[in-house]
C-alpha cells in the first residue's frame, strides 16, 4: 500500500516536471549567462538544456543532419540569411511579443532580417585579434599578428574555427571587401591563409580560458571573449586591426522543427528584457540590442577596451552583410583548402 | 554460424528440426542487430561515397567519383591545376605513425608492468589488476583534459621543471604530435596490459629456468622464450591499442588543438564544417581497409605460432 502511494507520489512528481515543460537550446560554448538561465528556470518552471558549438558551420551543419532535438540557436547574421533559405527557423511572431518595443531601433530594422521577424538580438561585438603583451608588446591593430605572426608570435598563434570571420579578416588584410565576388581578391585572401597556417598553433575555439592561462599567446578572437580573458590575465590587449575587423551580431531563433515551441517563444520574450538582456552582456562581455539594458550592466562594461572602439580605428569596422551563394561556395573552397 | 546455434541448443546428439528451429528465434534478436546495426550504415557508408556533394552538406544523388579523386588530388579552386593532395597524406601518414608509436610505447611499458602483477603472490594480483583497471572509472573527456592540465604552459609539469630550474621557458607540448601521443598512450596503456598479463601469468617459470641451465643470457630468455610464448597476448594488446588509435577522435581534438588531425577528426571535419559528405564516406573506407589490413596481419602472426 505504502509503496502504490509512493509510486503514484512519484508519478505525479514527473508529470508535473513534464508539464512545465521543457527548452533545448543550441549556442555556442561559453556564451549563454548560468544566471539568466537560472532566472528564466524560475520564474517559468522550464527545464533549460543547453548545448554547445563552436563555429556557425558547425552548427548549420548539424541542424541540417537532422535529428538534434534542439528549439533555439543563436545564428550569427551573416549566416541567418542561409538558415531562413534553407527553411530551417519559424516565424514566432516576434514584433507581437510584449518586449519587442526594448529591442534598440539600430537592431530593429537589418537587412538580415528585416522587421525582426525570425530573430531576436543575443549580442553583437567584433572579430578582431587578442594578444599577451608580455610575449609580443607590438602594436596589436593589424592583422598581421595572425597572417605574417611577429618571430615572437610564430608558432603560438591561435585561429578561431569560423569561416566568415576568419575569410572576411583575411580579405581585408589583403585590401579586398568582405563578400567580395572579385576572384583576384579572393585569390589573394586564400593565398595569405595557406602561407600562414604553417605559422599557427592551432585552430581552436575557447579561448577565453586559452588566452588567460597562456596556453595561447595570440588569437583571432572576438572582443567579449578577449574582455574575459583580460579579467584573468591583465597582460592580454585586444586588437582592432586597421586593415579592417569585422561587426557582427548574433541573433536568437526557433527551429522550425522545435518540439518546445511556446517555451521557446517564453525565453525569446524574456531575453528582450532590459535586465535580462544586461545578464547576457555581464556574462559574455559583449553589448546587446537591447535598449535600457546599460543601466543593469557593469559598471567596467562602460569604458573596456573591447567594447570602446578607439576613435582612429572606428572606420576600418566593416559590418559584413550575408554573402551572396556563389561567393558562399567560393568561401566554403577556401576553408576547405585551408582546414585539411 | 547457423551450425553452432542449434548445436548450443541441443548438447546431446543432433538438434532436431524443431530444435534448430527454436535456435534461429532465438539468436534472430542478435542476428538482426548486427545486419540493421553494423552492416546498414556501412551500406549508407558505400553508396554516400559515390554520390556527388550538396552545396551546403549533404549529398546529390547522382554518381560521381569526385571524392575517390579528392582523396588523392586536389584541384586548385582558381585556376583548376591539379596536384596531389600531399596534405591528406600528411594526415594519414600522422595517423598510422602516432598509432604504431602508441602501440609500441604502450608495450614497452606494459610487459613490464604485466610481469610484475603476474609474479605477485596470487592474492596480491587481483589487487594490482584492480588497480590498473581504475582510470576506467573516470570518463575519457576528462582524463583527456587531466592530460592537459599537466602538459600545458602553464601545468604541472612546466611549473615543476621551470621551479627546478631546469627549463626557462615552458616546453610547448600541447597541441603537437607529441601531446596526443601522450594522451594516447595513458588512455590506451590498460587495454595492453591486461592481454599481456593473461598470457604472462600462464607463461611456465621453469622455461626460464631451463633456458638459463642452458647458458641463455638474460637477453636471449627473453627473445627466444618468453616473447614467443606470449605471444599472442601481444598481438591481442596490440589489436587493442593500434585499432582505436588508428581512428582515434576525442585525444587529438583536444590535445592536438584542431591543427593537428588524425584520420578521425578529418572525417568529421567532412560531415560537418568541410560540408564534404562524400570525402568524408570515402575516408571511412579508406580507415576501415587499413584497420581490417592490420587486423589481419596481426591475427597472421598468432597463427603462424600456432602452427609451430
Amino acid at each position: 500500500m505504502r509503496l502504490t502511494t509512493l509510486t503514484s507520489a512519484l508519478a505525479l512528481c514527473a508529470t508535473g516536471a513534464l508539464a512545465q515543460g521543457q527548452l533545448n537550446i543550441y549556442n555556442w560554448g561559453n556564451y549563454t549567462s548560468p544566471e539568466m538561465i537560472e532566472k528564466f528556470e524560475a520564474e517559468t518552471g522550464i527545464d533549460v538544456t543547453i548545448t554547445d558549438y563552436d563555429s556557425n558551420d558547425t552548427a548549420l551543419a548539424k541542424i541540417e543532419a537532422g535529428g538534434h532535438g534542439f528549439d533555439i540557436v543563436v545564428p550569427t547574421h551573416s549566416v541567418l540569411p542561409v538558415w531562413i533559405e534553407k527553411g530551417l527557423l519559424q516565424k514566432p511572431g516576434i514584433p507581437e511579443m510584449e518586449n519587442y518595443g526594448n529591442i534598440a531601433e539600430r537592431w530593429r530594422t537589418v537587412d538580415w532580417d528585416p522587421g525582426r521577424e525570425w530573430s531576436v538580438p543575443w549580442q553583437w561585438g567584433t572579430t578582431g585579434v587578442a594578444v599577451n603583451t608580455s610575449v609580443y608588446d607590438g602594436d596589436p591593430n593589424t592583422s598581421a599578428i595572425w597572417l605574417d605572426p611577429p618571430e615572437e608570435l610564430v608558432g603560438k598563434v591561435n585561429v578561431v574555427p569560423e569561416m566568415q570571420d576568419v575569410i572576411n579578416l583575411a580579405l581585408l588584410y589583403v585590401g579586398g571587401t568582405p563578400c567580395s565576388a572579385d576572384r583576384e581578391e579572393l585569390r589573394a585572401a586564400r593565398d595569405v591563409l595557406v602561407a600562414a597556417k604553417p605559422k599557427w598553433m592551432s585552430m581552436d575555439y575557447g579561448m577565453t580560458e586559452k588566452l588567460g592561462n597562456g596556453d595561447v599567446s595570440a588569437s583571432v578572437n572576438w572582443n567579449g571573449s578577449t574582455f574575459r580573458a583580460r579579467n584573468t590575465n591583465p597582460d592580454v590587449v585586444y586588437g582592432y586591426p586597421r586593415e579592417g575587423y569585422v561587426v557582427w551580431m548574433d541573433n536568437a531563433a526557433i527551429l522550425a522543427d522545435a518540439q518546445n515551441v511556446d517555451e521557446a517563444k517564453a525565453f525569446l520574450n524574456f531575453i528582450m528584457a532590459p535586465e535580462n538582456a544586461a545578464m547576457i552582456s555581464g556574462f559574455a562581455r559583449y553589448a546587446n540590442g537591447i535598449e535600457g539594458s546599460e543601466a543593469f550592466m557593469p559598471e567596467d562594461m562602460r569604458t573596456a577596451p573591447e567594447i570602446v572602439v578607439p576613435e582612429d580605428l572606428q572606420d576600418a569596422g566593416v559590418f559584413t552583410l550575408a554573402c551572396p551563394g556563389e561567393t558562399n561556395e567560393m568561401y566554403s573552397a577556401i576553408w576547405t583548402e585551408l582546414l585539411r | 554460424m547457423a551450425g553452432g546455434v542449434p548445436a548450443a541448443a541441443a548438447p546431446q546428439g543432433r538438434a532436431t528440426p524443431a530444435q534448430a528451429r527454436a535456435g534461429w528465434w532465438l539468436s534472430a534478436p542478435a542476428l538482426v542487430l548486427l545486419a540493421v546495426g553494423a552492416t546498414g550504415p556501412l551500406i549508407v557508408i558505400v553508396i554516400y561515397a559515390f554520390l556527388a556533394k550538396g552545396s551546403y552538406s549533404g549529398v546529390e544523388w547522382e554518381l560521381s567519383f569526385d571524392a575517390w579523386f579528392q582523396v588523392l588530388f586536389q584541384r586548385d579552386i582558381f585556376d583548376d591545376t591539379v596536384s596531389f593532395a600531399d596534405a591528406h597524406l600528411a594526415i594519414f601518414w600522422r595517423s598510422v605513425k602516432l598509432s604504431v608509436l602508441t602501440t609500441a610505447l604502450a608495450f614497452a611499458v606494459g610487459l613490464p608492468t604485466a610481469w610484475f602483477i603476474a609474479t605477485r603472490p596470487a592474492a596480491q594480483r587481483t589487487w594490482w589488476l584492480f588497480a590498473i583497471t581504475i582510470p576506467f572509472w573516470t570518463n575519457l573527456l576528462i582524463r583527456t583534459f587531466a592530460i592537459m592540465e599537466v602538459i600545458r604552459n602553464g601545468g604541472l609539469m612546466n611549473s615543476a621543471l621551470i621551479a627546478l630550474g631546469v627549463i626557462e621557458t615552458p616546453i610547448q607540448i600541447l597541441y603537437t604530435d607529441t601531446a596526443v601521443l601522450i594522451g594516447m598512450v595513458y588512455v590506451y596503456l590498460p587495454l595492453m596490459v591486461l592481454p599481456l598479463y593473461a598470457a604472462v601469468e600462464r607463461f611456465d617459470m621453469t622455461l626460464l629456468e631451463a633456458a638459463h641451465d642452458l647458458y641463455a643470457s638474460r637477453l636471449q630468455a627473453l627473445r627466444r622464450v618468453v616473447l614467443p610464448v606470449i605471444r599472442p597476448g601481444i598481438v591481442a594488446g596490440s589489436i587493442l591499442v593500434f585499432v582505436p588509435s588508428l581512428g582515434a577522435y576525442v585525444t587529438p581534438r583536444i590535445l592536438g588543438g584542431g591543427k593537428n588531425m588524425m584520420i578521425g577528426n578529418f572525417i568529421e571535419l567532412q560531415f560537418g564544417q568541410g560540408r564534404n559528405w562524400p570525402l568524408g564516406a570515402a575516408l571511412s573506407l579508406i580507415l576501415l581497409v587499413i584497420v581490417l589490413t592490420a587486423l589481419l596481419t596481426l591475427t597472421r602472426l598468432t597463427e603462424r605460432n600456432d602452427g609451430r
